[in-house]
């Protein structure tokens, strides 16, 4: 009795909300459920896929080599669900399992205990067709002939599965899956469990097949013909953010007269091998906690000291897959759809991953085949020269001719050679050994507190990880205020406060108001998902902070700011913002006008509608109804047999009883 | 837990009760009628005795378990007196309407006998008990689990069917003795019929301890089968006489 209550304890905190007492009876719902799902492209599909009603299949928890072996050969009851440690989930096993018949899904437990010395589910050489380099484009550096960018990157995330992936991120619910294991699967000295065993079924059915071209055809036909239709997938869209340190017309689209800018660009995304989940400290959040805080170093100067040439400040997003935020940034320029062109472009600086530099040195990357210009030779090197002024930070270009790395700024090249840089905290290939993947959190970026302090006061301490982002910071602010022909008299009031960069960090970290760190995955856009991404949304209010003014509009005035005459709508932007809490709680809203602004970021394939383009992203995201999973038991399959037997046997007793009644009745 | 078990499950507690339908009842619109009838006024009785149960759950306190358990008991014992009243409401509905059958029909007596009658209603009230004691775990039975996560028996659907069985079978035999007994005025025997319910479903209450419970219900089935047979006017010699005419017929064949 005791046991029964136990598990009737255990398992009660996660039954959902069900229906009938009996099905409470038989069925564990499982809340957090984090799934892998299917991305397509131009001309394959990725990701995993379930059976339209669930994969069902018996738990086992693969530990050691010989539970390998179980599953894949010797085990008597396949399918398995297989709930895999964090130590066996690479490509070795997955090939195997996908390679499998007997495996009906797999559940990854994602801790790190276990965890491998490196783990990037990414390609080797991330977007290789869509970068710069080309057979007619520096054929020797394409495709990482050269320098292999991400040698550790095993390309799960690129293969196709037929069966469901799910990820187990809570402790409480996999400790559940390994109580059902215990008490029914476990092997006994070798033999096999006897039945009723625990089972698991997955769902994570998805509408999408083939590729993006096949859907897009299914989506349009569905949208021209049917009463109801059904879309099968969305293009990955969300928006870009930029700003300027002079406010630029929004409405005077093409070229502007008299406007040279620098540009200063990160990426605003990242992704992983499941959906949704792209903690991406190293591989984005550092990027954009330097630029902010570049931002927030250059700003006061440039509106004291104006230098002659703009700076252009922008975050892509959507850079994981093919370079969706550049492409459409750069298509928009070249059709005069956008506030600059290429003509007014000058250099452009890039950032990429810098946060694992750890006191060395920074890596200036620059495009060899430009280079082979002259007058972009030299321009090149003297942006070079103005980054290496500063003592305190040694920053270096690599000694061997090798590519940039991928970077947005390969996409400005396409259009036009201009000179840029790209910085980086690697020489050849990435630091980050969990580029890309759900392990690239706070704790890869090596940001800790000592211990004993509180939230609020680790919001303001100076941790390492932030210092060294500050000073490369200051360094790139420097430089961008000479590349725009400002003075070096004024360099020394450019610098980056560490106190910034370390309240920016806790973009990264968990937050009392929400349950983990903020995902960097670019989504759906506003079609399927509301406005914009909340990343996106908190990078362009912390713009806005940073470089907006605070104005007296109330706020009708501040929703409809053309009805002003001193204010104008072309240039900036207006928010209306709650304001800080007050020590009663209050709060005094007020009107901030900025020079933010958002731009789509949706490849230029689907303007086009040209869905197998090889030149632009191609990438959509599946639909799908439910996804789910929950565990139950299930009984032999002689038990099930058995019962229509029983059937039989009553029926022909029956049918030989019922002919007589006549006789036994009539008097 | 997928197809097999839910025809399985399906067939074990309706096929008897079908094979009966369709091999007695249903040539005969008059013996539909009354099972209909019969059907319904069960339903009857489970509508009021679980809204009685329904207030009483309400007005009472849902964390005592022991006072829940007690309200479940006390609801069952209500139930089964409230069905067997309506038994025999129904058995003096019944009784009314003969003298009107004999009036309307071709022959000089009444198309259907008393017994013919006591029959079909038990068998209406058998196979209505029979479907809502059954058809919720039925669709439960579909889905790929079987009970047993929280330590429940994994024989569940299975007793469930067998069990459901049983009452169907009981309710028709209750129904053919009820009705002889209201006949001859032998009050003793619906005191029985009505103790034997109350045992039948105080015996139900013992799951899951199925050892205890099925057993017994299907002993009782048997003795009230037997009991029917003799209340109906078989005999041992018409059972003989059955055997010996397929025997002759067998031979003849």
């Amino acid at each position: 009795m005791s046991v029964q209550l136990n598990r009737v304890l255990i398992y009660a905190d996660f039954t959902g909300v069900l229906c009938s007492s009996v099905e409470q009876k038989i069925y564990v719902v499982l809340n957090e459920t984090v799934p892998c799902v299917r991305l397509l492209n131009a001309t394959h599909q990725i990701g995993c896929q379930s059976s339209i009603s669930g994969d069902t299949g018996v738990l086992h928890v693969l530990e050691t080599e010989s539970d390998l072996d179980w599953i894949l050969s010797s085990g008597p009851h396949p399918p398995y669900m297989v709930i895999m440690e964090t130590a066996f989930f690479n490509r070795s096993v997955m090939m195997r399992m996908k390679n499998s018949s007997r495996v009906a899904g797999v559940a990854v437990i994602i801790s790190k205990t276990g965890l491998a010395d490196n783990f990037s589910p990414h390609t080797t050489c991330p977007n290789q067709n869509t970068g710069v380099y080309s057979e007619s484009y520096g054929s020797d550096l394409a495709n990482c002939n050269g320098t292999v960018w991400n040698p550790l990157g095993n390309g799960l995330s690129y293969e196709d599965f037929s069966f469901p992936v799910f990820a187990l991120k809570d402790e409480n619910q996999t400790q559940v899956l390994r109580k059902c294991y215990e008490d029914h699967n476990q092997r006994v000295n070798g033999s096999a469990p006897q039945y009723p065993l625990c089972a698991m079924q997955l769902f994570s059915h998805m509408h999408a097949v083939t590729d993006t071209v096949t859907c897009m055809r299914r989506t349009d036909l569905q949208n021209r013909f049917s009463i109801n239709p059904e879309v099968l997938c969305d293009p990955l869209s969300d928006f870009n953010v930029w700003t300027s340190t002079r406010p630029l017309n929004n409405s005077a689209k093409g070229h502007a007269a008299d406007e040279s800018v620098v540009i200063a660009a990160t990426r605003l995304d990242g992704r992983s091998f499941f959906w949704e989940q792209a903690p991406a400290a190293e591989g984005t959040v550092s990027g954009i906690v330097t630029l902010l805080a570049t931002i927030q170093a250059l700003y006061p100067v440039t509106q004291e000291a104006p230098p002659p040439r703009n700076i252009f400040f922008s975050f892509f997003q959507g850079e994981a897959f093919d370079y969706i935020g550049s492409s459409k940034m750069v298509y928009d320029m070249e059709k005069n759809d956008f506030v600059i062109d290429m003509n007014n472009v000058h250099s452009m600086l890039e950032i990429g991953q810098v946060g694992l530099r750890s006191g060395r040195s920074l890596w200036m990357h620059s495009d060899p085949v430009s280079r082979q210009n002259k007058s972009v030779d030299t321009e090149v090197s003297e942006e070079e020269g103005k980054l290496s002024l500063f003592s305190h930070l040694t920053v270096d270009h690599p000694s061997v001719s090798q590519p940039l790395p991928p970077s947005s700024f390969q996409r400005f090249l396409r259009a036009r050679r201009i000179p840029g840089l790209v910085l980086a905290d690697h020489n050849t290939s990435f630091t980050n050994r969990y580029y890309e993947s759900m392990y690239d959190d706070a704790e890869n970026l090596n940001v800790t507190y000592p211990p004993g302090l509180t939230p609020d006061e680790q919001l303001v301490y100076e941790t390492d990880a932030a210092k060294s982002l500050a000073e490369v910071a200051t360094l790139v602010a420097r430089s961008l205020y000479l590349q725009a022909g400002g003075e070096e008299k004024n360099l020394n009031n450019i610098t980056a406060d560490p106190k910034i960069v370390t309240q920016e960090h806790h973009i990264s970290s968990p937050h009392d108001s929400r349950p983990g760190p903020p995902q960097f995955y670019i989504g759906l856009g506003p079609r399927v998902h509301g406005p914009a991404h909340s990343v996106t949304r908190f990078v362009q209010y912390i713009l806005a902070n940073l470089t907006g003014t605070v104005t007296n509009l109330t706020e009708s005035q501040c929703q409809n700011p053309s009805e002003l005459s001193t204010e104008n709508k072309d240039l900036f932007s207006y928010f209306w913002v709650s304001g800080p809490a007050s020590v009663n709680g209050t709060r005094e809203p007020f009107c901030v006008r900025a020079s933010v602004r958002l731009s789509k970021a949706v490849s230029p394939a689907f303007e086009l509608l040209e869905y197998g383009s090889r030149n632009y992203s191609t990438w959509t995201e599946s639909r799908w109804k439910s996804i789910r999973a929950r565990i139950f038991l299930v009984a032999s399959r002689e038990l099930e047999v058995m019962q229509p037997a029983l059937v039989e046997l009553t029926e022909t007793k029956q049918k030989n009883i019922s002919a007589k009644t006549e006789i036994m009745f009539i008097k | 837990m997928t197809l097999a078990v839910f025809f399985g499950c399906a067939f074990i507690a309706f096929g008897p009760s079908f094979a009966l339908f369709v091999f007695t009842i249903a040539k005969d619109p008059l013996r539909v009628i009354i099972l209909i009838a019969g059907a319904f006024f069960w339903l009857l009785s489970l509508l009021l005795s679980s809204l009685v149960w329904f207030i009483a759950i309400k007005a009472s306190n849902s964390q005592d378990l022991t006072l829940q358990r007690g309200l479940l008991i006390f609801g069952v014992f209500f139930s089964v007196l409230l069905q067997e009243v309506f038994r025999f409401a129904y058995y003096r509905l019944l009784r009314k309407a003969t003298e009107g059958l004999a009036a309307i029909s071709d022959d000089d007596g009444s198309a259907i006998s008393v017994r013919q009658m006591a029959y079909v209603a038990g068998l209406g009230f058998g196979i209505m008990s029979g479907a809502f004691s059954m058809i919720n775990i039925l669709s439960d039975s579909l889905g790929p689990g079987t009970v047993g996560i929280f330590g429940d028996s994994q024989y569940y659907f299975i007793t469930a069917a067998l069990m459901t069985l049983a009452l169907t079978l009981l309710h028709t035999f209750w129904g053919v003795v009820f009705f002889e007994g209201c006949e001859k005025s032998r009050w003793w025997v619906i005191a029985a019929v009505v103790s034997l319910h109350l045992l039948v479903a105080g015996l139900s209450l013992l799951n899951p301890l199925y050892e205890g419970s099925l057993p017994p219900v299907y002993v009782i089935t048997l003795a009230t089968g037997v009991w029917a047979f003799f209340s109906s006017g078989g005999s041992l010699h018409s059972l003989s006489a059955l055997c010996t005419r397929r025997k002759a017929e067998g031979e003849s064949s």
